[in-house]
């Protein structure tokens, strides 16, 4: 794998100075290995973990199953790339088992959720059904455990 | 006012406290340190591992072991053994589980020597070599390595230390804290030595997976070492283990059956758990341990390079977590290079004078920590140069 993607993969907070420096290259050849690994459509892009307690008050997060059909509608793609066009879809994927598309989308409230259920979603040409649930809690994100209490925390800053 | 000094062994009262321990106490006063002197994983046990140890519990095995370990615990050790270093070992005779490899060492200690007895090992080594044969009333005698020749144990070296009276020789690659290794031809000469001068030989491995240049070769797989060779070895480093206090030692049965004696009235017997969690640990720990011997030498490279930059040289560690660097080049002393360090930046590595009089010149830096931090202390020590008069 790419020696600057590997370190970014690993989670921790580097700029790009940082991550020539440990790599040894410098900041600029950072910044071109990133464009052409953006180029390449390797790296879709960089955002920030955060903890969905602190994210904002009011969002609520849904993910939602959805059986489709397929005749005369262009097949999975062409469904799934209708959808994925909206802006309150976060991330949506083909799946094997008891339905066909899972979207995960968030709004500011439950009622906006519920909007986009049966205003946006029910009315494409193709979907069948929908079951929503809505997301209560996270205990991990990302790679990241959200409820971690303190792990490490004794551990002496000095030690033989 | 405390007298009761009174009570305490003259032989314990002379011991010198560790000199990491005053280090440690300024340190975890300071809120924006960064640490470079953590000697452990910063990695959290792997969770299959961790797992193991709450499966443990909940089916409520909570009670004392064999003294020497379960029969399960001792035969995945004798298999992980024979696997990774060669020789096999018997787990009815010539296995015991211990309370990591410090129990394992005192108790061998303990177990082979008598008052006066010799012990011979190699500076700059881990805190505790010196202190436990002084308190089992006999002789340490250190065997100077070099940055020249990455801290290996030079054989020549080792016969010109020899005396009369020596009973044992304790070696301890990767070495904490040099990262030092010793290659087959090296090991095979000591090996040659022990020998001729019928040495028992006490072998601290517990460094070994996490071996960055070359096959790790323990010193036990070598023909006719098998018989004086005590093989110790744990989970802390390999698998980031250190709180489960847990570790074994494999040699010929008479001397585990000594060392037995000293562990069932001290200890009885290591933690079930831990042992149940180590047992996890050699089944399916390979995975795991692997990848963080990756995340280990790519810090290392990066920390190496860093101190080479910044003017203290610093050979390239072949195992273990920590870097060496010579800070000679400063004109100052260990302890005062580290303690300057820590005041003016913040910046905690332990002066090399704590691991032996041949640390002298250096300080030691564990990669045991995140870039970010390892960064962080790499702008830090450049602050810290600049402003020396000179540089």
């Amino acid at each position: 794998m790419n020696s600057v993607l590997k370190l970014i993969l690993d989670g921790e907070a580097l700029d790009t100075a940082q991550i020539g420096r440990i790599l040894g290259l410098g900041a600029e050849a950072v910044d071109r290995e990133l464009a052409a690994l953006r180029q390449q459509g390797v790296l879709l892009g960089m955002r920030p973990v955060l903890n969905p307690g602190f994210e904002s008050e009011h969002r609520v997060r849904a993910v939602i199953e959805i059986k489709v059909r397929t005749e005369g509608v262009g097949g999975f793609d062409a469904i799934a790339e209708r959808i994925s066009a909206f802006e309150q879809v976060e991330s949506c994927y083909l799946m094997s088992g008891g339905y066909d598309l899972l979207v995960v989308v968030t709004a500011d409230n439950l009622y906006k959720v519920a909007g986009f259920v049966h205003e946006r979603l029910a009315r494409i040409d193709g979907v069948q059904g929908t079951s929503t649930h809505f997301f209560l809690r996270a205990y991990k994100k990302d790679g990241f455990v959200v409820t971690a209490d303190g792990a490490g925390r004794d551990r002496p800053s000095v030690s033989p | 006012m405390d007298s009761s000094g009174r009570f305490v062994a003259r032989h314990v009262a002379t011991l010198p406290k560790s000199g990491i321990r005053d280090f440690f106490a300024i340190v975890s006063k300071m809120k924006d340190a960064v640490s470079l002197g953590i000697g452990e994983p910063d990695f959290v046990t792997p969770y299959h591992i961790r797992e193991a140890a709450i499966a443990s519990l909940e089916k409520g095995r909570t009670s004392y072991t064999d003294n020497r370990g379960t029969q399960q615990f001792r035969e995945e050790i004798s298999r992980y053994v024979a696997r990774n270093y060669g020789p096999e070992y018997d787990p009815e005779t010539e296995i015991l589980g211990t309370i990591g490899v410090s129990e394992a060492l005192d108790i061998l200690l303990r177990a082979v020597l008598n008052p006066g007895d010799k012990v011979l090992y190699h500076e700059p080594c881990y805190v505790s070599y010196a202190p436990s044969v002084t308190l089992c009333h006999a002789e340490a005698i250190p065997i100077r390595t070099v940055s020249a020749d990455q801290f290996a144990l030079d054989p020549a070296a080792l016969r010109a230390a020899w005396q009369p009276g020596c009973k044992l020789l304790v070696l301890n690659f990767p070495t904490n804290p040099t990262g030092g290794t010793a290659d087959r031809a090296k090991l095979e000469a000591i090996a040659k030595f022990a020998i001729e001068k019928d040495l028992l030989v006490a072998s601290d491995e517990i460094y070994s997976e996490l071996t960055f240049e070359g096959d790790h070769v323990s010193i036990a797989s070598l023909p006719g070492m098998r018989e004086r060779t005590v093989f110790l070895h744990g989970f802390s480093k390999a698998f980031a283990m250190t709180g489960f206090r847990i570790g074994y030692a494999c040699g010929p049965a008479a001397v585990i059956d000594g060392m037995l004696k000293v562990h069932q009235y001290g200890i009885m017997c290591a933690p079930i758990m831990s042992q149940e969690a180590a047992v996890e640990a050699l089944r399916n720990g390979r995975d795991s341990m692997l990848h963080m011997r990756d995340k280990y030498r790519e810090r290392r490279d990066f920390i190496v390079r860093r101190f080479n930059e910044l003017g203290l040289k610093c050979h390239l560690p072949r195992g273990a977590f920590y870097a060496f660097p010579d800070i000679t080049s400063t004109g100052m002393d260990s302890m005062t290079f580290a303690q300057k360090l820590l005041e003016q930046q913040k910046v905690a590595m332990v002066p090399g004078t704590a691991f032996g009089a041949a640390g002298a010149g250096f300080c030691r830096a564990s990669f045991s920590t995140s870039y970010e931090r390892i960064h962080e202390a790499g702008e830090r020590i450049a602050r810290f140069l600049d402003s020396l008069p000179g540089r």
